[in-house]
């Protein structure tokens, strides 16, 4: 059987400002090539500006199992968030 | 009927890109890989919009109601102005990525040039090719010395593709009176002198491949002229039947 | 392009055996309209069916490539020319999405290539069959394509992330084709009496196949109830089918074309379309290879994967010398 490249993924800059965004994958011989491909495959509709690519194997994620411990502590957190202070109506921006 | 410079300098810029295009077109659906097959078509959507750029610029400068479709479709063998090197078949990857290579490094200086000539119907179609151009090159000059620099396999083939095409490119520099009066016209640019540029970007790239400039060969010239090898007859056979069989249609 | 026929080969087994909290609390989230993601446990039988949809899916897009493949060097203007092949270099770039949502649930690519030269892939039935003139582009733009839009924008909503995601990117893209073909359509039927010709020729040979192209009939296919349950499937195929049809009838009557069916009527009670019997031996026999193309599909498919061997290897080969200089 023969080979494909390897799985490079594909993060994307729709605009100045904004955050590089997953986009997708592509196969590619090399990083310089995952552009190329990236460009070619991923911004044919002026989808971008500015490109990264990773290689598959080279990202470490989080455990899904482990969604629990890494992910609900925040939960209860909320005094971490603006609306949890109630304010005087006189005050009307802060 | 004597030509006019202004006019056959936009129809050689747009059968360039024109028949190249069409060749690119031929690889949709063969690439060794999807992401490939991608890049090719976008190469050869360039070059079909440049075609439809200058022939429409032709068309409007000839003004007898030409337009690009009948210039594309409706002319023959004699009448078309491509350089050789662009109608050559695709062959195998090797050969398409040589020819695009030595095609768009000249092509982008070429632009580079115009971009600055003082008809502004030239230069802004120019400035705004420049972009897909440089891509063209550079993406092209990345297959070769991959392709260069690879395996056994990869190396002769790139060593058989050179070895065929290196004779179409002093076409490529070669001016004529047309292209004389083109410059003095404020359209053209003068491709002699492009030369030395050119060299020295492909001589980088030949490095970089591992491999070695092919020793300079017979020329073998006459495109601009409309004296074409015989794959161009059967490319435009190909593309130019459905048009040609209802000449009164729309589409 | 694709649609739904492909559920009918037999359904992947479920696996026995396989922790019953786990796989209530799977059925629970994915009854409850979430997503799940790659690395999320899924019931095994969950896992292969998503890879063969979804990888039928990718191969559907990529032999879709030649039917209009077949007429981009003949296209008979320079905007229609760059239309057909930006369209067609889509239909590979929707089947690379797939390939590489289909990537997530542990297939490789070769593999999935693999299947499909040797055959033991499937792909959608419809390109087997030839496009034989000009207007051949023009109805699969809009009856294809119309017919696979219907399947995909609900396939949006699908309960696997990474395949709802490139579904998302390929609607999005799709969204112009089906109105290319339409374009074309118009053009010849406004046009002249040999265009007006070759469109009603293409509407006759293209109405059936697309007809099929929603799958068997509900009571005949097999993977439809646990398709839904699991949300790889949003809608029957019958329901596709009439909703299809009732869209497509008046775009035909807007053309001056007749839809090849005489037992085409309005149904006033229904609020909907009948129309007649459809013929599934023709649909069996193109589904196992008896289309006119489908030799020539698979082998230029083939001939391209092999063909291009020597070129992954070499641009392998330079990044492991590149490598390796690195480290020297």
């Amino acid at each position: 059987m023969s080979k494909d490249w390897p799985l490079w993924e594909v993060f994307i800059r729709a605009k100045g400002g904004l955050d590089h965004k997953h986009a997708g994958s592509v196969h590619a011989p090399d990083g310089e090539m995952a552009v190329n491909h990236a460009r070619d495959v991923y911004t044919r509709r002026m989808e971008g500006v500015s490109i990264w690519v990773v290689k598959s194997t080279d990202i470490v994620s989080s455990d899904p199992d482990a969604a629990g411990q890494m992910f609900e502590p925040a939960k209860d957190k909320i005094y971490r968030h603006p609306t949890f202070y109630e304010l005087p109506d006189e005050v009307k921006h802060m | 009927m004597r030509q006019d410079p202004i006019m056959q300098s936009a129809l050689r810029l747009g059968d360039d890109a024109l028949i190249l295009g069409q060749r690119l077109s031929e690889w949709c659906g063969h690439a060794p890989t999807i992401e490939v097959d991608l890049s090719l078509a976008n190469l050869g959507l360039d070059l079909i919009g440049q075609a439809m750029h200058f022939l429409g610029l032709a068309g409007d400068i000839e003004g007898q109601g030409r337009d690009a479709d009948t210039l594309a479709f409706f002319r023959t063998d004699l009448d078309f102005t491509n350089c050789l090197l662009v109608e050559q078949p695709n062959g195998d990857f090797a050969q398409t990525m040589t020819r695009q290579w030595l095609y768009s490094t000249y092509q982008q200086l070429l632009f580079e040039a115009m971009a600055g000539v003082e008809d502004a119907r030239f230069a802004e179609v120019a400035d705004k090719a420049l972009k897909e151009v440089r891509y063209h090159a550079e993406l092209s000059a990345d297959w070769v010395i991959r392709l260069g620099d690879g395996t056994d396999v990869s190396h002769q083939k790139m060593v058989d593709a050179l070895g065929w095409l290196w004779r179409f490119v002093p076409e490529l520099f070669q001016m004529d009176e047309l292209d004389s009066l083109a410059v003095e016209a404020g359209v053209g640019v003068d491709k002699a002198a492009l030369r030395p540029a050119y060299d020295a970007a492909i001589n980088a790239v030949f490095e970089e491949a591992k491999l070695t400039r092919p020793d300079d060969q017979r020329t073998l010239t006459g495109g601009r002229h409309g004296h074409h090898s015989e794959h161009l007859g059967h490319l435009l056979a190909t593309m130019q039947h459905i048009p040609r069989s209802h000449p009164d249609a729309r589409w | 392009m694709y649609t739904t026929e492909l559920d009918k080969s037999r359904p992947v087994d479920l696996q026995t055996g396989e922790p019953k909290d786990l796989v209530d609390a799977f059925e629970a989230r994915v009854a409850a309209d979430e997503f799940i993601e790659p690395k999320d446990w899924m019931p095994e039988a969950y896992r292969k069916t998503l890879i063969r949809q979804i990888s039928q899916h990718a191969h559907s897009e990529i032999i879709g490539m030649y039917p209009e493949g077949n007429w981009i060097t003949r296209a008979p203007s320079l905007q229609r020319k760059a239309i057909l092949l930006a369209k067609v270099q889509d239909e590979g770039g929707h089947g690379l999405y797939l390939y590489c949502a289909a990537e997530t649930l542990g297939a490789s690519r070769d593999e999935m290539v693999d299947a499909l030269h040797s055959g033991k892939a499937k792909y959608s039935t419809i390109f087997n069959y030839p496009t034989l003139t000009w207007a051949d582009i023009g109805a699969i733009g809009w009856l294809v394509d119309g017919a696979a839009i219907m399947n995909q924008v609900p396939l949006q909503r699908t309960s696997y992330g990474p395949y709802a995601r490139a579904m998302v990117r390929v609607c999005k893209e799709e969204s112009f084709h089906q109105r290319q073909g339409y374009s074309i359509m118009l053009a010849l039927a406004e046009g002249t009496d040999a265009q007006r010709r070759m469109a009603q020729d293409a509407l006759n040979r293209w109405w059936w196949p697309s007809l099929m192209m929603f799958g068997p009939p509900d009571d005949a296919s097999p993977n439809t109830e646990r398709s839904m349950r699991w949300r790889i499937k949003r809608e029957t195929n019958d329901e596709l089918r009439q909703k299809f049809v009732d869209a497509t009838v008046p775009q035909a009557e807007l053309l001056g074309l007749s839809i090849p069916d005489p037992d085409l009527t309005w149904n006033e009670t229904r609020g909907a379309y009948d129309f007649g019997d459809i013929d599934w031996s023709e649909f069996y026999a193109v589904v196992k290879g008896e289309g006119m193309c489908a030799k020539e599909r698979i082998t230029a498919r083939k001939k391209a994967w092999d063909d291009g061997a020597w070129v992954r290897e070499a641009a392998d080969a330079y990044e492991a010398k590149k490598q390796a200089r690195n480290v020297a």
